[in-house]
């Protein structure tokens, strides 16, 4: 027969199972919160495959008023850079265009204007103020599609010697830029 | 005003219907002119999510974004390509999420299993319960029995 102690700490046992199992959900729960409020865990994120990888090959047409570029260009620059692809016809680019400008100074943009009619892209970065260093249109949108670009706004943060370093599928916010892409394109600059 | 709007509403309905299931592929100038690969663009598009939508597939789907992938599979297709090289084509620029049917990891295999291991679980946590039940009560100790005589005495 069994001794007393045993029955006691299996009940025990079997009172604190269920508790430990709802603890651990809620402890899961907890971290993938925390997660999104950091900005590690984004559930909308689709694109991991794009991180680490050489940037596709392209080689786009000027959009004025800058001049285009290829995939050979990002190959071949020797600091971090940003690439942002936009258009005139996308609500959140107009919100993002003000942080672009500001991030002018600490970070090149280089700026993909997809599936824009040229003179519409030329004006929206002319009443904007353009962030872009260099300017390139991507009218029929399928070099977009061999980024992995689902819609527009966006950016992608480019390594010297061009694999992707980091990306986002959305408009930039002040606190990204701050908490991910900077700190980012600070070490790459080392 | 309302009762305008009322008047208009089966009109509103009707061309819904009419428009809704036509945005997609059925534009003839979207199509390859070879039937049979035609009909196999279609069935890889079927597979394939509208990452604009994301529940429907970019056949069904009237974003422009799905209408540039149906444009990029039926190029594939014409050049000959696999349905496999067309997949993977497509998850190597939009990962997994592109697929409107998982494959089979690890990862999707335990959440397949999920419902049948918890009902496996609560049986063996049923079994236990009732055995536990069905124990017949520990003898009493020679201590507790004398307590009891003392205590009936």
């Amino acid at each position: 027969m069994m001794p007393p102690g045993s029955l006691l700490s299996r009940r025990r046992v079997l009172t604190i199972a269920p508790l430990a199992g709802a603890a651990a959900v809620g402890v899961g729960f907890w971290a993938m919160l925390a997660g999104m409020g950091r900005g590690s865990f984004d559930p909308h994120d689709i694109h991991a495959p794009a991180l680490n990888r050489q940037v596709p090959p392209f080689a786009l047409p000027d959009q004025a008023p800058g001049h285009g570029f290829s995939s050979a260009d990002l190959g071949a620059a020797t600091a971090p850079l940003l690439v942002n692809f936009f258009a005139s016809w996308c609500i959140p680019c107009v919100i993002e265009a003000p942080l672009l400008i500001s991030l002018k100074g600490r970070l090149p943009v280089w700026g993909i204007a997809y599936k824009d009619r040229p003179d519409d892209a030329a004006g929206f970065v002319t009443r904007t103020g353009s962030p872009y260093a260099r300017l390139a249109a991507d009218r029929p949108g399928l070099t977009a599609i061999d980024w992995g670009v689902s819609g527009v706004p966006e950016s992608f943060l480019i390594r010297p010697g061009g694999t992707i370093a980091w990306h986002t599928a959305g408009p930039l916010t002040q606190e990204i830029i701050d908490r991910q892409v900077l700190p980012l394109a600070a070490e790459l600059r080392r | 005003m309302r009762r305008l709007l009322l008047a208009l509403l089966p009109a509103v309905l009707l061309a819904t219907i009419l428009v809704g299931p036509a945005l997609a592929v059925s534009d003839p100038a979207e199509m390859l002119k070879n039937p049979r690969q035609e009909a196999r663009a279609e069935a890889i598009g079927s597979q394939l999510r509208c990452l604009v939508c994301q529940n429907e597939s970019i056949e069904d789907s009237g974003a422009d974004l799905a209408r540039d992938l149906r444009h990029v599979v039926r190029v594939h297709v014409a050049a000959g390509d696999s349905n496999r090289q067309i997949m993977d084509w497509m998850v190597v620029r939009y990962g997994d999420f592109i697929r409107l049917r998982p494959r089979l990891t690890w990862v999707t295999l335990l959440l397949w299993a999920s419902a049948p291991l918890a009902l496996v679980a609560g049986l063996v946590a049923a079994w236990l319960g009732m055995r536990r039940r069905a124990l017949p009560p520990a003898p009493l100790e020679a201590a507790e029995r004398i307590r009891i005589a003392e205590l009936l005495r």
